[in-house]
């Protein structure tokens, strides 16, 4: 008997999570129209949540009957696991700052996102503020607005430059072998390592080591394009080859730093975004410079770090979403995010159109003038399942130097091939 | 008694009251434990993603074919190797130490207080900034590789994959010892005194008492401790996602609870991630049936 009654309540428990898994009836247009209160999500970051009260203060004088109320993330490993559980929990707010491109297509895939193609000029205003940014589209359709872009770029201790022997205003480490040799005098001169990107296995790592130097390597040719990996050939072999050499001769860490290696002088090098740049100041004398290239070309293509906004389909006043969202990456809300975080907005002739704030922040500019030559994450099927393949297979042969280059290449290509035709 | 009667107290017990004071416990368990585990497994046999609710989309049944995907993925199967490496060294580490311990501390040492405290501690202590520690003492240039100069491992303790994974259970040993040595002194303060007296007379060494008192004494709570430490291996997430870089180096420290959180959470497959929890619960399932048996007496 006590056997009947335990696959009795078995069966009830699996009938009742049967019955719970089928889905209702889509949500209604009329939503897209709708105004009123919305609640809007932004990154932790302290000064993109001074940014977004400014903008939510500004909004809500002006729209006493659709107020904005803003919140940082949910607390979460990535922000895109917290928004991943919102969209399924039907929790997700109406609108998402900081979010990644990387992520959308699964979004789009779970239903979560608002087509914003569909929406009265949606098209139109997109590509008027951002310009060419066709990538960012899942199949010829916006689920983000392109928000900010920030270039990765290699930056240095001007003083640990100086003492090893490189001039600090002219490194000439353009080229691969240029740069291993520069790394090889640093590390000779006494410091800990030349470089230290993030050796650790989550899949978004990859755009901090071998992505951006692909991009310049290739003039900008995505990992996948057309529904194809392109890494398997002379470029991205040079690229590996070169970081496989520098974690080789341990030029680079294999390990995490516990704490920031730039600013405790553990390293010379980083490569990072205009974000790491409040980070130093005071701490480090920083230099920029190009990610190198094998032939030691002017000006490489480098990797946007991009971030965008999208609107949730649990967002019930979609109308005011929409109108807030245009209202807060504004030419004035874009110049505010400038002033406030130093983050680039990603908007045609950005120098142009903010002369004041580049006059006053010489440093920035060298982020502006890359932010022109820059590419995004490719939005593809299976985005972070192919993401974490990569780095997987990048972390064993180039990171631990187990198995070749060319091995890693070309099995890693047929896997993300797979998961992008799936 | 009637019939009626006679059903409803098949099904309700003697004292149906009582039912109702279990009641909040039953939802409990329900909600917590039976549901999702109910779901889990309706997720393992079909092709499933989460969506956002009120989207409609088709989840067809597809019998074992996540369950051979997961078997014939070369992570996944690292991974269970992976596991295994770990309870081999973690388990039996910890049944014999914390036993030792226990006994140590029964036994009246001085200080007895602060040494149980010290034990107890880490366990009391959050795992994330415990690895901090870990990791202060154990990278490459830290306090351990500074001590040890020439004879430190190369590449260093966490990222070398043959120490990775051996480094983790030795971690998760030291953290959760407080906790398995209470377990002990609990279960000491029952084996009878009696028994010790007599074979002291008798002339049995203190080895001797161990052995043929202590150890038969305490088998109940070694059974506990097995199982329990087999459940805490299986389910290892923080301690290799922090203290190895995410399941680095190469994914020799790669558990099943990370590849259930990358496929389920990070990469949506609920699927084959629901999949793998499941022959993960087969397996602890096994294995304490294992250790049940191999600590049964006979």
């Amino acid at each position: 008997m006590k056997k009947i009654r335990s696959l009795a309540l078995i069966s009830a428990t699996v009938l009742v999570a049967t019955g719970c898994s089928a889905g209702a009836s889509p949500a209604g247009t009329e939503q897209s129209a709708a105004t009123g209160p919305i609640d809007i999500w932004l990154s932790n970051n302290e000064q993109e949540l001074a940014w977004g009260k400014a903008m939510v203060d500004a909004w809500n004088a002006d729209h006493p009957d659709e107020q904005v109320t803003a919140q940082p993330l949910p607390a979460g490993s990535t922000s895109e696991e917290a928004i991943t559980a919102a969209i399924t929990g039907g929790t997700a707010p109406c609108l998402v700052y900081n979010i990644s491109p990387a992520a959308v297509s699964d979004w789009v895939k779970q239903g979560g996102l608002v087509d914003l193609s569909s929406l009265e000029g949606g098209d139109d205003y997109i590509e008027q503020r951002s310009g060419d940014v066709g990538s960012y589209a899942v199949d010829g359709r916006f689920y983000q607005l392109p928000w900010k872009s920030n270039p990765i770029v290699v930056m240095y201790n001007k003083t640990l430059f100086a003492q090893a022997g490189i001039d600090p205003e002219d490194p000439q480490m353009q080229t691969h072998e240029a740069f291993l040799e520069g790394a090889r005098t640093l590390v000779d001169s006494g410091v800990q390592s030349a470089i230290w990107p993030k050796p650790t296995s989550e899949f978004y790592w990859a755009w901090g080591d071998f992505y951006p130097l692909y991009l310049a390597e290739t003039d900008g040719t995505m990992l996948v394009e057309d529904g194809t990996s392109t890494f398997d050939s002379d470029a991205g072999r040079a690229v590996a080859e070169f970081w496989a050499t520098m974690y080789d001769e341990k030029l680079a860490p294999t390990e995490t730093s516990t704490d920031n290696p730039m600013v405790v002088g553990t390293t010379a090098m980083q490569i990072g975004g205009p974000w790491a740049i409040p980070t130093y100041a005071g701490a480090v004398d920083v230099g920029f410079m190009p990610v190198p290239t094998s032939d030691g070309r002017e000006d490489p293509i480098s990797f946007a770090d991009s971030k965008g906004v999208s609107m949730f389909t649990a967002c019930e006043n979609q109308g005011t979403a929409w109108e807030f969202l245009k209202f807060s990456t504004s030419e004035d809300a874009d110049g505010t995010l400038l002033e406030l975080s130093g983050q680039m907005p990603m908007r045609t002739a950005l120098m142009d159109t903010y002369p004041d704030y580049f006059d006053a922040h010489p440093e920035s500019v060298y982020f502006a003038e890359q932010s022109e030559a820059t590419r995004g994450v490719p939005s593809i099927p299976n985005s972070v399942e192919a993401w974490q393949t990569f780095r997987d297979e990048y972390s064993s042969a180039v990171i631990f130097g187990k198995g070749s280059v060319d091995d890693f290449l070309t099995n890693t290509a047929a896997k993300i091939d797979d998961l992008v035709a799936e | 008694m009637t019939d009626n009667r006679r059903l409803r107290t098949r099904w309700l017990g003697a004292q149906p009251i009582g039912g109702l004071f279990a009641l909040p416990y039953l939802i409990f368990v329900i909600a917590i434990f039976a549901y999702p585990l109910g779901f889990a497994v309706y997720i393992a046999f079909h092709d499933y993603f989460f969506t956002a609710p009120g989207v409609e989309v088709d989840r067809p049944f597809v019998g074992f074919d996540n369950f051979a995907t997961v078997l014939t993925d070369p992570r996944v199967l690292d991974a269970l190797r992976n596991t295994l490496l770990f309870l081999v060294i973690n388990v039996p580490l910890t049944a014999v130490f914390s036993l030792v311990l226990a006994v140590a501390l029964n036994n009246g040492i001085r200080w007895a207080a602060a040494y149980r405290v010290a034990f107890y501690v880490p366990y009391l202590t959050a795992s994330v900034s415990l690895v901090g520690v870990w990791m202060l003492l154990f990278s490459g240039n830290g306090l351990v590789n500074t001590i040890l100069g020439p004879f430190a491992p190369d590449p260093s303790w966490l990222v070398n994959s043959a120490l990775a994974m051996p480094m983790i259970a030795l971690y998760v040993t030291w953290k959760e010892m407080g906790f398995y040595i209470l377990l002990y002194l609990a279960a000491l303060q029952n084996v009878p005194k009696e028994l010790y007296e007599s074979s002291e007379t008798d002339g049995a060494s203190i080895f001797t008492r161990f052995r043929h008192v202590t150890v038969p004494g305490v088998r109940n709570a070694t059974t506990l401790v097995l199982i329990l430490s087999i459940i805490t291996g299986a389910n290892l997430f923080t301690e290799p996602y922090l203290l190895t870089n995410g399941g680095g180096p190469d994914g020799a420290s790669t558990t099943p609870a990370l590849l259930i959180y990358q496929l389920g959470i990070q990469q949506q497959n609920p699927d084959t991630a629901a999949a793998i929890g499941i022959i993960l619960v087969i397996l602890v399932g096994l294995l304490s049936l294992a250790a049940q048996r191999a600590t049964k007496e006979r």
